[in-house]
């Protein structure tokens, strides 16, 4: 029962016929010689910690971060789906872009949250998972399986590749998210490992080459905005894996794109706040009155 | 394998705003205070790369003070943790480095009290995970994520074995290893000893009564 690809995943869940989510909790037993009760209750406590986390960024007042930056975009988004506005991209994708926003603001503000994989894109599965849910009637087990799921994939990139914008860009870290999340979402909506897989190479296509560039290096802009997106991305991802659309390149070789465009990265453009929109004229005021003076 | 664990992909619990300038950097606080053994009197911090140029906006150092005092990556009292550190009579001091550093997010700790004093290198890597590079000049690499024996002992043959064999005894399985010295001929050495299962008291003693070995401390 062990994996260190996609394809090795894949191929494993494929031929014992389970689920991707069972292939994890089954590795996690092993490995760490746990019961499968003991495992699952850890990770239905990570699904309670998320909920609070929408559910607090969506309904308290003035939540806002300590530097003023973020913080009551959830809620707007919210208001503007109850007031059934346009809605141009559909009321489940707004749905998931407001639970997305909402537990990265709660992040910004110091709130409590579960890093997946990293505090900087900790929205987007959240966000997804609990939409998902809603959509799909689907029950607490499913969407702590869903979370077996992500963790699998992500556990292949964090493996194969990396996850934080420090090492390779805003692609390693809301684009892993994003890609995880598909894959999750997919067997949700009962999809089968190969289709996890097709949505998670489907989402980190579309983020391949993202630089992270955050304003005065903390995680809020475009930090925040990006888990919005990463949310809408990967249950678009998830559908056209769902419709049978298949990515052309193998999702293991779009991991090792990733990973090579990281590494090619300048250091500028990997959370050290000194290239992209955190030099922009905006960015570096803001720096400026964040820190009194530039922190270069 | 860098990650093990589900969890070390979908965690830790943590309070924002960044796994690696916040939860990770808690984690090397805590891993510091457990490798002292006690609480401190005085800790000086030094700063390198990204955790130099962007602590106060990610709470940097909060959350190492919060580590140092005990706190998990989920305890709400992180945000209050240089007060708390003050009120406990724990001094902290901050350094801001310009000296470059082999990885962005590195932390130097100096923690002193009247018995003695530890000096701890820490990286953090990204989504909480922290790794110790190094303790009192000894290179190392230490990821907290597995129960760890250190040992000091003196830099003769047979002393690995002999843990190694009190280790077998008691069917504690060794997931990795690695032995550190600073240079041949400085008599002492440092061992240290990753395990799959959590290691006893009783276990504990037995190693520390072994010939040639000076010091246990246990990482779990």
């Amino acid at each position: 029962m062990d994996f260190r690809t996609i394809a090795e995943l894949v191929e494993l869940a494929e031929s014992k016929e389970i689920p991707i989510s069972e292939a994890m909790i089954q590795k996690e037993m092993k490995i760490f010689d746990r019961s499968r009760e003991e495992i699952i209750a850890q990770m239905a406590g990570h699904l309670d910690v998320m909920e609070k986390a929408i559910e607090r960024g969506l309904n308290e007042e003035d939540l806002r971060s300590p530097s003023g930056l973020s913080g009551g975009d959830a809620q707007k988004i919210r208001a503007y789906i109850n007031e059934g506005g346009p809605l141009l991209s559909g009321a489940d994708v707004l749905d998931t872009v407001s639970r997305s926003m909402s537990v990265s603001e709660v992040n910004a503000a110091m709130g409590t949250i579960i890093a997946t994989p990293t505090a900087g894109a900790c929205g987007i599965l959240p966000g997804c998972i609990f939409t998902a849910a809603e959509r799909l009637k689907a029950d607490r087990e499913a969407m702590v399986r869903a979370l077996f799921v992500s963790g699998a994939m992500g556990y292949c990139i964090a493996n194969n590749a990396f996850i934080s914008g420090a090492t390779g860009g805003c692609q390693a870290e809301v684009g892993s998210a994003t890609a995880m999340t598909a894959a999750a979402v997919v067997e949700m909506a009962g999809g089968t490992p190969a289709q996890s897989a097709q949505a998670l190479a489907i989402a980190l296509k579309n983020m391949l080459g993202l630089v992270c560039d955050p304003v005065a290096g903390l995680v809020e802009a475009p930090c925040v905005k990006r888990n919005a997106m990463g949310g809408a991305i990967a249950m678009v991802a998830a559908d056209m894996a769902m419709a049978g659309v298949e990515s052309v390149i193998p999702p293991d070789e779009v991991v090792g794109a990733m990973f090579r465009i990281g590494r090619d990265m300048p250091t500028s453009l990997k959370e050290t706040a000194l290239g992209g929109l955190a030099a922009t004229p905006t960015g570096k005021r803001i720096e400026k009155d964040i820190y009194g003076e530039s922190v270069e | 394998m860098k990650y093990r664990s589900v969890f070390d992909i979908i965690g830790p619990v943590m309070i924002g705003p960044s796994s690696s300038h916040t939860a990770g950097a808690a984690r090397i606080g805590s891993a510091a205070r457990s490798l002292f053994g006690r609480k401190p009197q005085r800790v000086t911090i030094t700063l390198y790369g990204s955790f130099a140029k962007t602590y106060k906006g990610h709470g940097t150092d909060i959350a190492i003070a919060g580590g140092l005092l005990g706190f998990d990556t989920s305890d709400e009292r992180i945000v209050q943790s240089l007060e708390i550190a003050r009120e406990e009579g724990v001094e902290i001091t901050f350094i801001e480095s310009e000296e470059k550093s082999d990885h962005p997010n590195t932390a130097r700790l100096l923690l002193e009290d009247e018995e003695g004093r530890a000096e701890v290198v820490g990286i953090s890597i990204g989504g909480g995970k922290m790794e110790i590079v190094e303790l009192n000049g000894f290179e190392l690499r230490l990821s907290g994520s597995a129960p760890a024996l250190l040992i000091m002992h003196h830099d003769r043959y047979g002393a690995i074995a002999k843990v190694a064999t009190v280790l077998a005894e008691n069917k504690i399985n060794v997931g990795y290893m690695q032995v550190s010295r600073k240079e041949r001929g400085s008599h002492q050495a440092l061992m240290i000893i990753e395990t799959d299962q959590s290691v006893g008291e009783k276990v504990q003693r037995e190693i520390e009564h072994l010939e040639d070995i000076t010091s246990l401390t246990v990482l779990s």
